[in-house]
This record gives C-alpha cells, sequence and structure tokens, in this order.
C-alpha cells in the first residue's frame, strides 16, 4: 500500500511553503525534514521536553504533538523567525548569550519561542512567575538559574527597547 | 517513535465528522491531541483513521447560559482558563484548569478532548463528574445529552459510542452560597497528580471528586462527616495503587491531607462569597 500524500501549505516565519507529506508526518519533523528549518530540536518526541516548542498563531505550542496537515492555515514561528529583521539577535536570545542560559544549546529553541511569546503577554514578570513561564522546558546543563536570569534580562532589553521607540 | 500510517479527513462541519466516522469504522477523533498524539506515536494506539475536526466550524465557543458554562468541543484548555465570565460562573474551572499540564500544553489541549479522554488522572473529568455536568455528543443518529454519572465507565473509556462526536460539555453554574476548592499532589510542577480532590460543599452538603486513585473519576459524598474523619470515610470508595511514581499508601495519605484540606478551602470559599455580597 502506498501511503496517501497531503498537500499542505505551512506559512512559517511569515513565508508560505508548499510541502507534500504523509498524514502522519508530525509538525517537528516537517518543518525540520521537508522544510530544513532545523532549528526546531526534537527531544522526547511526546510532549514533555519541550525543545520542540513553536508558536502556532502566536501561542507555544509543542511541534511534536501535531501533525503537519493540522497546521495548514495557521502562522507558524520557528526559532529562526526570533532574530531582527537585519539578522542579529532578538532580546531573548540577546539575553540568554548575556546570562550563559545555555550550555549545550539543545534545549535552547524551545526555551527561546517559549519564554518570546510569554513576555509579550507578561512582559513585567515577577521572580516567580519568570520560572513559572519556563516551567514545561527541561534544560539537562544548566539548572535552570541561568534560564531564569534570561527572562528577567529579556525582559528587562524588552522595555529598554519600548522606552527607546 | 513515528505513528503508524491512517487516512485522513478534515471535515468543515459537525454533520461532516459525523458521517465520516460512521463511514470510516474504527477512525478517532483528532482536537487538541496531547493525549492521543504520544499515543500515536509511541504506537499504543493505531487507528486506521484520523478525523480532524480543528477545521470544524462552530465548536470554540464559551456560552453562558442559565444552567452554566458551554464549552465547545475545539475550546483550548488556556482559553477556558483565561474566560472571566466562565470563572465567575463557575470558578472550579480556574481552580483546576491551573493544574492542566504546562501552559504550553494548555494552548493546544481541548477541555471537552480531555473529558471524553476519561483518564482518571486528568483534572477535568472529576470537576465535571463532582458538578454534575454532562457532555453533548452528535452522530448520525442525532445528538444526545450524557451526563457525568454514565459517561466515564472505565480507565480511558468513555460511553461514547465509535462513530460518536462530542460537540462540547456543560459545567453547571456554581449555586449561589455554595463553595469550591481544588487541590492536589504531583511530582513535579505540571505533571500528573499523584492524587487531586476538587470539593464542593453547598448548604449542609459537602461532595469530593478524585483523580489518580481510582479507575474512573469518583464523587464521594461526606455531608455530615466530621473534619478528623472525611479522609477514611472518603477512602471506602477509593482505590490508591502503587506505581514507580508513589506507593499506593502514600496515596491514600494523601487523599486523608488533601481532603481534609481541600474540604476547609471550599468552606472557606462558601464564607468568602457570602462576605462579598
Amino acid at each position: 500500500m502506498t501511503e496517501e500524500l497531503h498537500q499542505v501549505t505551512l506559512s512559517v516565519n511569515g513565508v508560505a511553503h508548499e510541502v507534500t507529506v504523509p498524514a502522519r508526518r508530525l509538525l517537528s519533523d516537517a518543518l525540520r525534514h521537508d522544510l530544513g528549518l532545523t532549528g526546531t530540536h526534537v527531544g522526547c518526541e511526546h510532549g514533555v521536553c519541550g525543545a520542540c516548542t513553536v508558536l502556532l498563531d502566536g501561542r507555544p505550542t509543542r511541534a511534536c504533538l501535531m501533525f503537519a496537515v493540522t497546521a495548514q492555515g495557521a502562522a507558524i514561528t520557528t526559532v529562526e523567525g526570533l532574530a531582527e529583521p537585519d539578522g542579529s539577535l532578538g532580546p531573548v536570545q540577546q539575553a540568554f548569550a548575556e546570562c550563559h542560559g545555555l550550555q549545550c544549546g539543545f534545549c535552547t529553541p524551545g526555551f527561546l519561542t517559549t519564554i518570546t511569546a510569554g513576555l509579550r503577554d507578561n512582559p513585567t514578570p515577577t521572580h516567580e512567575e519568570a520560572r513559572e513561564m519556563v516551567s514545561g522546558n527541561l534544560c539537562r546543563c544548566t539548572g535552570y538559574q541561568n534560564i531564569v536570569k534570561a527572562v528577567e534580562r529579556a525582559a528587562e532589553l524588552g522595555r529598554t527597547a519600548k522606552d527607546a521607540s | 517513535m513515528k505513528p503508524a500510517p491512517f487516512r485522513y479527513h478534515r471535515p468543515a462541519t459537525p454533520a461532516e465528522a459525523w458521517e465520516t466516522l460512521a463511514a470510516d469504522p474504527g477512525a478517532k477523533v483528532l482536537a487538541g491531541g496531547q493525549s492521543l498524539v504520544p499515543l500515536l506515536s509511541m504506537r499504543l494506539a493505531s487507528p486506521p483513521a484520523l478525523v480532524d475536526i480543528n477545521a470544524v466550524a462552530g465548536l470554540d465557543a464559551i456560552e453562558i447560559r442559565d444552567d452554566g458554562v458551554h464549552v465547545g468541543a475545539l475550546v483550548r484548555h488556556a482559553d477556558l482558563l483565561a474566560s472571566p465570565e466562565a470563572g465567575k460562573v463557575q470558578p472550579l474551572l480556574a481552580r483546576a484548569l491551573v493544574h492542566v499540564a504546562h501552559p504550553t500544553i494548555r494552548n493546544r489541549g481541548t477541555s471537552v478532548g480531555s473529558l471524553v479522554h476519561a483518564d482518571s488522572a486528568a483534572e477535568l473529568p472529576a470537576v465535571l463528574a463532582l458538578l454534575g455536568g454532562s457532555v453533548v455528543a452528535g452522530s448520525v443518529r442525532g445528538t444526545r445529552t450524557v451526563p457525568a454519572e454514565q459517561l466515564f465507565v472505565g480507565p480511558l473509556e468513555s460511553s461514547l459510542r465509535p462513530d460518536e462526536l462530542a460537540l462540547g460539555a456543560v459545567f453547571p453554574a456554581l449555586p449561589e452560597g455554595a463553595g469550591v476548592a481544588f487541590g492536589e499532589v504531583a511530582r513535579r510542577h505540571g505533571d500528573y497528580a499523584l492524587c487531586g480532590v476538587a470539593a464542593l460543599v453547598h448548604g449542609d452538603t459537602v461532595k469530593a471528586s478524585y483523580l489518580s486513585v481510582s479507575d474512573v473519576p469518583t464523587v464521594v459524598d461526606l455531608t455530615g462527616v466530621p473534619e478528623e474523619e472525611l479522609g477514611d470515610v472518603a477512602l471506602q470508595h477509593l482505590d490508591p495503587v502503587g506505581d514507580i511514581h508513589a506507593t499506593a499508601d502514600y496515596r491514600a495519605q494523601l487523599v486523608r491531607v488533601l481532603t481534609k484540606k481541600v474540604v476547609r478551602q471550599a468552606r472557606l470559599d462558601r464564607l468568602d462569597d457570602r462576605e462579598a455580597r
């Protein structure tokens, strides 16, 4: 039996991509294998680790818990879409670099997308809220302290950018 | 860790969805997929077809009616949690929803999907059972209302028929002068609870509903039970079992501690309500 294929338009980081995939293609695999956007990392593949988190219509969502065919019509943002238009680091990325919020970097894309949406919804998180923001993402290197610092630093950078504009 | 092949249907209307379910026996409904997709990926389930209802129109509304909060099948946990109207009409919803997994899962997972997945370790089935709510199901035979006490029939087993689509759920409004509370203990924030309790106090009536300590969401009538005996009376109706996360004894101890604490919170909630008026 040859598997039925589906034509899907995936809108990723503002660009529409046509892909032809079987229905069982996970969104995480479609992003990585079909579109070559390997910034989205795949860790546990069952929704626990958070490495594959992308923004689906602006909301953090596990790409490994969705099929690409279901994402038809949604606006997807991956870690590749978080840099500034000139290619420089976005505020959350900048904060991770400054605060040493990563070591091996495998979990980082999921943290960056989650925190980007988290700070959009709550630009001035308390320390507790910053911890809560990243509670659904696993990191095996850092011990999280510097990641929480990076959330708070990114909030600061966001405020500075707002004041400047 | 890849799902087995399946036929994929993407209906646009409820009628089209249940016609597809009838025409493709064995098909499962895909809504949020936060429980279904891991089951498929681990090949614990491999249905021949999925009916993806994410494009079905008219299932994403939260409506407040006289009898309570009506939640459509495509309402995500995060939307229900963020609804101030729903929180006002039935405060137990938000108090339980904050314990449902992590925010990222709540962004995609649906409240009605959680009900018909019928996991006795999940929060919302226990809430629906406690409140005496219901699920509305549609099929080629028409629509019917399934009360909570008839919905949960076994572990991960609801009484919906294979060709039925859950269209929505009704969480009854909190009666005036009643109080509610929710509490649970989990190994890690966002994990499945080792034990969870929802409580409702209305007049002299005291009821508690349990998760993770029985095969199906279990409601226990604790009316007239002295505070010190609440947990032990509840345990007569529950069956905590041991696993790698906790021993049966530890879960039983959590039933005692949480029942006392959550029932007390529900009583206070009732008093707060009275003072607010």
